[in-house]
């Protein structure tokens, strides 16, 4: 059972930097997964009173704080538009609508959960996270380092030209994903995320250079192969690791075609 | 730490602990529709409006509620009642233990989108769980409550 002797609504990042320096201190997000543990905390440091829940649009970016919840990604109109509707796709399966109230942005992709859908999605686009004391890196580079008392203070998603779509397979409607495959098109190249191997998700750059088959079904193919050649899957208790392969195959198959679809039509998949 | 909010219209301030979680404030206040069921943020029993949207009050702290409004099944009962006729007359409630929960996110779904599909009903209620009636019961009755709203507002 979780428990907290002190809780702090902090006052600033400053002040929420230097509490979270203690071992025992959390920073809090939306705090879904850590009230299923039994973690012991000396103060719970609440972010809710720094105005890190808004979404601001400028002619190049997206700024999205950190305590902006999975609701507000999935009816962010504009967001929406930028990815083709990929991001309302990849959090509409996670649980329920009053759990993506709580939920927050920082606190899942702080957290570089492996089941992350959030982290799925934002690695498939041209993301950098600002620290308070690490400053600004992209998220493909966060991905990788350790876990430390730094906050995840937003998300910064660069506008650029982009064709993107979402997939994950469930075992039912509301549970983690068994896989989760976001594919985009930007700068030139084409990207596959993959999500959920259960190992937190892994980038995948897909050279052009695979891609010279003359129809888009054939390419494809050479995609989905290519993205499973980079990855590792492995076993728990929602599937097997060769299961995982296969539907990597699948889905970043579909994911391809349905970004190839896009460029074609301009339209909207979601 | 002092906690201050809006209970049902009602304005409470209160010395609480920490790690006190929202739904067993919310029971310490006689609000008993305000149910416990999983444990996991899964259920949707423990559905309660924050400033007007759902949330699982198993899985916040109840500081995080200070300053806001917070509203049970016991603050909307005119409203409960009247779409719970709907229910009931389709015989989807058997044990009723998934009945608040179900009811104040359908309400919250009703205030956002007045006139849902079938789908959109379906994924919002998605995270609400009920063991016994199989869930057409309830579609069946929501979908019979919106068409009388609609009727109504004629």
């Amino acid at each position: 059972m979780l428990t907290i002797k002190n809780y702090v609504k902090a006052k600033s990042l400053a002040e929420a930097y230097e509490l979270n320096q203690k071992r025992t201190n959390r920073i809090l997000g939306g705090m879904l997964w850590m009230k299923m543990s039994n973690a012991s905390i000396q103060t719970a440091i609440d972010l809710s009173g720094l105005g890190l829940d808004t979404i601001e649009e400028t002619e190049d970016t997206f700024s999205i704080g950190c305590m902006v919840s999975l609701r507000q990604l999935e009816e962010h109109h504009a967001l929406n538009t930028y990815t083709s509707g990929a991001i309302a796709e990849s959090v509409k399966s996670i649980v329920g609508v009053q759990f993506r109230n709580l939920a927050t942005v920082g606190g899942s992709i702080f957290g570089r959960f492996g089941f992350s859908d959030i982290l799925t999605m934002f690695l498939a686009l041209d993301t950098q996270v600002e620290l308070y004391h690490g400053g600004i890196i992209p998220l493909s580079e966060f991905v990788t380092m350790p876990r430390d008392n730094d906050i995840l203070v937003r998300l910064i998603v660069k506008k650029v030209s982009l064709t993107s779509s979402y997939l994950s397979h469930r075992k039912s409607k509301t549970d983690f994903p068994v896989i989760a495959c976001a594919v985009s098109y930007f700068n030139g190249s084409y990207r596959a995320v993959i999500g959920a191997r259960p190992q937190r998700a892994v980038l995948i750059e897909v050279p052009n250079e695979i891609l010279t088959a003359d129809t888009k079904e054939k390419n494809a193919e050479l995609f989905a192969d290519y993205v499973a050649s980079q990855v590792t899957t492995g076993s728990n208790m929602r599937a097997s690791a060769e299961y995982r392969l296969h539907l990597t195959k699948v889905l970043s198959k579909r994911g391809y075609l349905q970004v190839v679809q896009l460029q074609q039509t301009g339209g909207n998949m979601a | 730490m002092i906690l201050s909010l809006t209970l049902n219209g009602k304005q409470i301030q209160e010395d609480v602990s920490s790690d006190l979680l929202l739904i067993d404030f919310l029971r310490a206040h006689g609000c008993y529709s305000v149910k416990r069921g999983c444990e996991t943020s899964n259920c949707g029993l423990c559905t309660v409006f924050m400033n007007d949207k759902p949330i699982l009050s198993c899985s916040v702290l109840a500081l995080r509620a200070d300053g806001s409004r917070i509203d049970t099944l016991e603050g909307l009962q005119k409203e409960a009642a009247e779409f719970g006729a709907f229910i009931a007359d389709q015989g989807a409630e058997q044990c009723g233990f998934c009945n608040p929960g179900t009811i104040m996110n359908a309400i919250a779904l009703f205030r956002e989108n007045p006139d849902p599909s079938d789908d959109e009903i379906k994924e919002y209620l998605a995270g609400n769980l009920c063991r016994c009636s199989g869930y057409e019961g309830q579609l069946r009755g929501m979908k019979a409550f919106l068409q009388y709203k609609k009727e109504a507002s004629k």
